[in-house]
């Protein structure tokens, strides 16, 4: 009798803590829902696509950061997928394993460093020499033809947002991808090699195309990382609520606006439309996380189907 | 076995308090939309009559810290603790009356006292000036009109060597290089001084819809968030020009540009001109003590500068005792506090302010009746 007692207590207090996630979640979406229905009503869904960012006349429009949010963390992606998949390619299939242990501890240490001092590195190291270097050999040669390549660049901008971006979700994706990949049974490799396949050969066919979802996976949850982070994209981005003509002029995203300009928010609208915006991110993120889940989930159930 | 059960129990305990208190701190973040908290009548500031609570502008906080510091360490009955929210947080907060009093580097709007119900009391309790710092290499001496900052932060001047700002700086070389201004990103009492200085001394460049704590700029440069982020980036960028608390600048010995003020003198920005455009000042303060200081006559007085003011409600709803205790502090701050504030580049109120700003103390009733003597 007594330990049927104890059994129940704690079934009851591991489903308490089960339905608070699910409370939590929607206590959240409903206060945001209801801190920005004041905007909703008064800017109904032109909000979505209006430019104007003017908190003296009360004027607001989301475009410029949605613009600025998406672009940034896809160009993130753009940098960071090739380099983590590299990685994770190199920490599976070629390194020796004392190596592995080394390298792969380093790039989980690379995820734990605060995103302020990503900022303060983009600022004072990554702005002046992407200004100084890496921007001019862009603005002479594409920019040139392509408009979203001209300069002049500042060392702040979308661009530098971007690469601040992806040195933050390489950790993510490598590490994910390195999981990935380790789960390949070794006998797709074996088959591959006993084909006459050469090593890049085995990758590509055999291991690559095998973890692919997979892969995607790990991207969309970086992708899901980049388009949250705050700090660090404040610092370097420019925060200027314009929808930029070059990859080199300063933007902004959904977080900065909000981390920016709440504090000093008075009005109700001005606080409602912040709230939306908020409202926003936390439906693209959640959206993005779902899809992760769904390719990740795909993934698994058919490496246990190939068993 | 029967340990293990114990813990169990206690981490279930743990976790359950946790929750608890994410519960109860999650109310705080609640829109100016419902006014139920002010609704519910005169709510009054909880804690015991010792312990003051403060908040709003982080400008005045450095200052602030060490006053209260001070001020406990001769009167040990009371402890302030004074959060640096920023100005429209404190507010807020006032509003809302979870704190005993704000602090603001912009004068209350109407509607804003009106939320409050019941008239709020402005009292400066200290000056600031906003440098405009520049990145220019081999450039000591900028000199710049209100006219020059006005076309730069808009856009129409483009290049240092522009005629126009070429025309107050005979004998200086300035480069063919394009001008980056940076601004606060941030909402900041700083960008409504500098902002309230270009309408005020250049209002055909500077129209008031451009005014305020955070405003739509023109498509030039860039926002940077604080003052350190705005003095980073200038200090980061070659070309770049923004506008700093002064001081940050002389912190961080950065240049900064000498301003043309009202009597067509060019002053460079230090803690003597900005008192000197406190007096100024002094020949026209308003019965509410709004003052505005920026661009005064005096031929020392630096253009721009602002004011801190600390905000109380007239109508104190606080038992007496309490009361007491605040207006008492605030009445040093305004006095002997202000020793403090040269040691930390704050301009100090002169003499005739000080008065002034005790008056407006004195006003403050509790149940009708006035608090100080």
């Amino acid at each position: 009798m007594k330990k049927r007692y104890g059994d129940q207590l704690f079934k009851a207090i591991a489903y308490i803590f089960g339905c608070s996630i699910i409370a939590m979640l929607g206590l959240m979406v409903w206060e945001m829902f209801r801190g920005s229905s004041f905007a909703l009503d008064k800017y109904g869904l032109g909000f979505l696509f209006s430019s104007s960012w003017d908190p003296v006349t009360e004027e607001f429009g989301a475009w410029p950061f949605i613009y600025g949010t998406i672009v940034s963390s896809l160009l993130a992606l753009v940098i960071a997928t090739p380099i983590s998949i590299g990685i994770a390619v190199f920490l599976v299939e070629v390194a020796p394993k004392w190596f592995r242990d080394v390298v792969g501890f380093l790039i989980e240490l690379l995820a734990a460093i605060p995103s302020i001092v990503y900022g303060l590195w983009g600022i004072f190291v990554l702005g002046p020499i992407i200004r100084e270097y890496i921007a001019p050999v862009f603005i002479n040669t594409l920019g040139k033809f392509i408009p979203f390549f001209a300069g002049p660049s500042f060392g702040v901008g979308i661009f530098t947002a971007g690469v601040i971006l992806a040195i933050m979700i390489i950790p993510t994706i490598a590490s994910i991808s390195r999981e990935v990949i380790m789960v390949v049974p070794d006998a797709q490799r074996e088959a591959a090699l006993a084909l006459g396949a050469t090593k890049w050969e085995m990758i590509r066919t055999a291991v690559l195309t095998y973890s692919r979802s997979g892969i995607l996976g790990a991207m969309i949850i970086g992708l899901g990382r980049a388009i949250g982070e705050t700090m660090s994209v404040t610092m370097v981005i420019g925060n200027r609520p314009e929808v930029p003509d070059s990859i080199f002029d300063p933007a902004y995203t959904m977080a900065s606006v909000i981390a920016n300009e709440f504090n000093e928010a008075s009005s109700d609208i001005y606080l409602s439309t912040l709230i939306e915006i908020g409202f926003l991110l936390f439906a693209v993120t959640l959206l993005v996380n779902i899809f992760a889940r769904f390719l990740v989930w795909t993934t698994s159930r058919g490496i246990q189907e190939a068993k | 076995m029967k340990l293990k059960k114990i813990g169990v129990l206690l981490f279930a305990l743990v976790m359950m308090f946790s929750l608890a208190a994410c519960g109860s701190s999650s109310t705080s973040l609640k829109p100016e939309g419902d006014k139920e908290a002010g609704a519910s009548g005169q709510q009054k500031p909880s804690g015991e009559a010792g312990l003051l609570n403060g908040a709003g502008s982080s400008f005045v906080n450095p200052l602030f810290s060490k006053m209260f510091n001070e001020y406990s360490k001769e009167h040990t009955d009371v402890k302030v603790n004074y959060q640096a929210i920023g100005s429209g947080g404190g507010i807020k907060q006032l509003t809302a009356k979870t704190v005993d009093f704000a602090a603001s580097d912009a004068p209350m709007k109407e509607d804003e006292i009106k939320a409050a119900g019941g008239n709020v009391l402005h009292i400066p309790v200290t000056l600031g000036g906003v440098a405009i710092a520049y990145n220019l290499e081999g450039v000591k001496d900028l000199k710049l009109t209100p006219a020059n900052i006005a076309d730069i932060y808009s856009g129409k001047v483009k290049k240092w060597n522009d005629p126009q700002i070429a025309a107050n700086n005979k004998g200086v070389k300035l480069p063919d290089t394009d001008i980056f201004p940076v601004h606060r990103s941030d909402g900041s009492g700083t960008s409504h001084i500098f902002t309230t200085y270009l309408n005020k001394a250049a209002a055909d460049k500077w129209p008031k819809e451009k005014v305020g704590k955070s405003i739509k700029w023109d498509n030039v440069g860039t926002g940077a968030k604080g003052n350190e982020g705005v003095a980073g980036q200038v200090q980061n960028t070659p070309g770049s020009i923004g506008y700093i608390e002064l001081a940050y600048v002389i912190q961080n010995n950065m240049t900064a540009a000498q301003v043309q003020n009202k009597d067509g003198q060019f002053v460079a920005p230090s803690l003597d001109s900005v008192t000197a455009a406190a007096q100024g000042g002094l020949a026209n303060v308003p019965e509410d003590l709004k003052i505005e200081l920026n661009d005064q006559p005096g031929k020392d007085s630096y253009p721009i500068v602002g004011t801190t003011w600390a905000l109380v409600p007239e109508d104190l709803g606080m038992d007496k005792a309490k009361a007491e205790k605040m207006l008492t502090m605030l009445q040093w701050t305004v006095t002997d506090g202000q020793k403090y504030a040269s040691d930390l580049q704050y301009a100090p109120l002169p003499k005739e302010l000080q008065d002034k700003c005790v008056a407006q103390l004195k006003k403050v009733k509790v149940d009708g009746q006035p608090v100080l003597k």
